[in-house]
């Protein structure tokens, strides 16, 4: 094939691999509750998974000082005082991996307190592997035509 | 693609031409080099409300690894206040040419030190330390100080800025990533030079100093070691120097043959990678370890952390070279074919950079209000509630970076494997990998 033939049709699978949306598995949404631990500098469980459309309940408790529990993405939280359960219940409408965060200044590490929420399937991670690998093709590609 | 050379522009010129512009520039950068050390050490113990950090790790860090160092190289040298106290010190003078006897004891850099070991090694050990300097102002205080003393210290005992080109655990990567930048300074005419009595650009005239970082303007080929003091535009006779606009990573198209270049390029590479996974990432006992500064956890840590940079990312570098046949030796090999992991390492600096700056740019408003922690309310900005930024454009941002870095380091790899007459899969391969693992630790 002609490769400049081939490199538009990578460039046109990359932007498909990028933006095309994925569908979603019809799955019952159902009630989650995850009880996290929250202590200097941890989550534990630090990693959730849910299904899109979940109800999702998180009863988080403070095992030391003040923390908190912010989620990117859904722009949403909930703060913990020492000993306390503090709870949080949100419609997982959004899929993708999504950071949680302590938003409550807990001492020297808090800025890197964080834990993963995982909505479905990491969307962006398998768009970015169907990227590269798109890229590392593309590259090769051109070398051929240039040989 | 042809290059641009932008001191054609008069007013280009002139205003590098001048010391006036930069020393306004050097002065503003002094103050607040000073201000951050002072902050460090009488602010607020607490992190997020230091000037010191808040300014050096958020904001300093976010525009020269997103935009200073891709964009402008070396410009951060150009500006950058550390060396400057020595160097009024060396020279006697803050703006006048120089005397003609070298002030302090003027020695040569002993050979053995005339490479990047040093670079190398003063980065690593504070990328071993840096979860307590990245959230600790005090440490970043005495670590901001010491950089200054030391290098007037040793201004004070060799010629030049030996901390610049030898030490600054900064300047190794700048000068590496440099490389990757569309500006550049050199000749215009290799001939000029060649005629050229006294070389004044390397040896200083009553019109400026020799060039502070011992390069030879007329033999700069690459970017890693001009400091873009600009002296050298000021010395030379002839008016034979450019700054020209080129096209990305034109340097590359050389590949170094220089072991300690080739591991300061693993050094960033594998340093990006363990923060990512280390910083960003939910596992809390790895945050323990990194902060525990001397508790046993910390020297596993240490030792895992030099295993990643010194034995695994080479080691496998290395098998995959001694699957392409070549006549050359491995190491001449390797030292090139490291090249192609030079914009690799700056694309996963740029992803690991962009969430930590996005999360924590909102510290910055509320420091510029309270800079020492003391409950001053300057610009009414100081109860400025944390809020992380654009996290929905983090994750397609740092895919574009990571696929950008690793489009970039193919080529790059076919490059510089062509130059040396071998394959380039194995080296592309090692990327896509390494590219896989960063995806993993970032998405
Ligand atoms: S090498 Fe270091 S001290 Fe020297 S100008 Fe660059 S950043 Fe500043
Ligand atoms: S002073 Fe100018 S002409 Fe002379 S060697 Fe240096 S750059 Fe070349
Ligand atoms: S004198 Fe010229 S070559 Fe030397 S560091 Fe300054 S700008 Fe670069
Ligand atoms: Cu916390």
């Amino acid at each position: 094939m002609n490769p400049r033939l081939s490199l538009l049709l990578i460039g046109l699978a990359g932007l498909a691999v990028a933006f095309a949306p994925l569908p979603v598995q019809p799955i019952a949404p159902q009630e989650r509750t995850f009880e996290i631990d929250a202590r200097q500098y941890a989550y534990s469980p630090s990693e959730l998974q849910v299904n899109h459309g979940d109800t999702v309940t998180i009863q988080l408790v403070s095992t030391d000082v003040v923390h908190g529990l912010y989620i990117d993405g859904y722009d949403i939280s909930v703060e913990a005082d020492p000993g306390q359960t503090a709870s949080l219940t949100f419609i997982a409408n959004k899929s993708g991996s999504f950071r949680f965060r302590c938003n409550v200044t807990c001492g020297a590490m808090h800025p890197f307190m964080i834990g993963k929420l995982n909505v479905g399937i990491d969307n962006w991670l398998y768009r970015s592997i169907g990227l590269a690998t798109l890229a590392i093709f593309g590259t090769v590609i051109s070398m051929r035509q240039k040989a | 693609m042809a290059k641009i050379e932008l001191t054609r522009s008069p007013f280009i010129k002139n205003a590098l031409k001048s010391r006036y512009p930069q020393l306004a520039v050097f002065i503003i950068m002094l103050v607040g080099y000073i201000f951050a050390i002072l902050a460090g050490l009488i602010g607020t113990p607490v992190g997020s409300h230091n000037f010191s950090i808040v300014f050096v790790w958020i904001a300093w860090w976010a525009v020269l690894i997103l935009v200073a160092v891709p964009f402008f190289g070396r410009g951060w040298c150009a500006v950058c206040p550390i060396p400057l106290p020595g160097e009024w010190l060396q020279r006697g003078a803050i703006l006048s040419p120089p005397g003609k006897r070298p002030k302090w004891l003027n020695l040569r850099v002993p050979k053995m030190f005339r490479n990047i070991w040093m670079q190398n090694i003063s980065f690593l050990l504070l990328a071993l330390f840096s979860s307590v300097l990245l959230t600790t102002p005090n440490i970043t205080g005495i670590v901001l100080a010491a950089m200054l003393f030391a290098a007037i210290g040793l201004s004070t005992i060799f010629e030049r800025c030996a901390f610049c080109r030898y030490l600054c655990p900064v300047g190794g990567f700048i000068g590496l990533y440099s490389q990757t930048a569309p500006i550049e300074l050199r000749i215009k005419d290799k001939q000029v030079c060649v005629q050229c009595e006294g070389k004044p650009c390397y040896n200083g005239s009553e019109l400026g100093y020799g060039c502070p970082w011992d390069v030879f303007p007329g033999g700069l080929s690459k970017n890693t070691y001009c400091g873009l003091c600009m002296e050298c535009i000021r010395t030379c006779p002839h008016d034979n120097i450019a700054v020209n606009l080129r096209p990305f990573s034109a340097d590359l198209a050389k590949p170094s043959t220089r072991i300690d270049e080739a591991f300061k390029a693993f050094i960033m590479l594998g340093s990006a990678m363990i923060y990512a996974g280390v910083l960003l990432g939910p596992w809390g006992a790895f945050k323990d370890a990194a902060y525990n500064v001397g508790t046993s956890a910390w020297f596993m840590y240490v030792i895992i952390f030099l295993a990643i940079i010194f034995g695994i990312l080479p080691g496998f570098f290395t098998l995959g070279i001694l699957k392409t046949k070549s006549r050359l030796p491995v190491k001449h090999c390797f030292a090139s074919l490291a090249t192609a992991l030079i914009p690799l390492g700056l694309m996963f600096w740029v992803a690991f950079s962009l969430s930590f700056v996005l999360t924590n740019a909102s510290y910055i408003v509320a420091a510029l209000s309270d800079p020492l922690g003391f409950g001053w309310n300057l610009f009414g900005t100081t109860n400025t509630a944390w809020q992380p930024m654009l996290t929905s454009i983090l994750a397609p941002g740092q895919t574009l970076a990571l696929v950008g870095g690793l489009i970039w380091s193919a080529r790059t790899a076919q490059k510089a494997s062509s130059e040396i007459n071998i394959s380039s899969i194995p080296t592309i391969v090692y990327s896509f990998i390494l590219t896989l693992v960063m995806f993993w630790l970032l998405l």
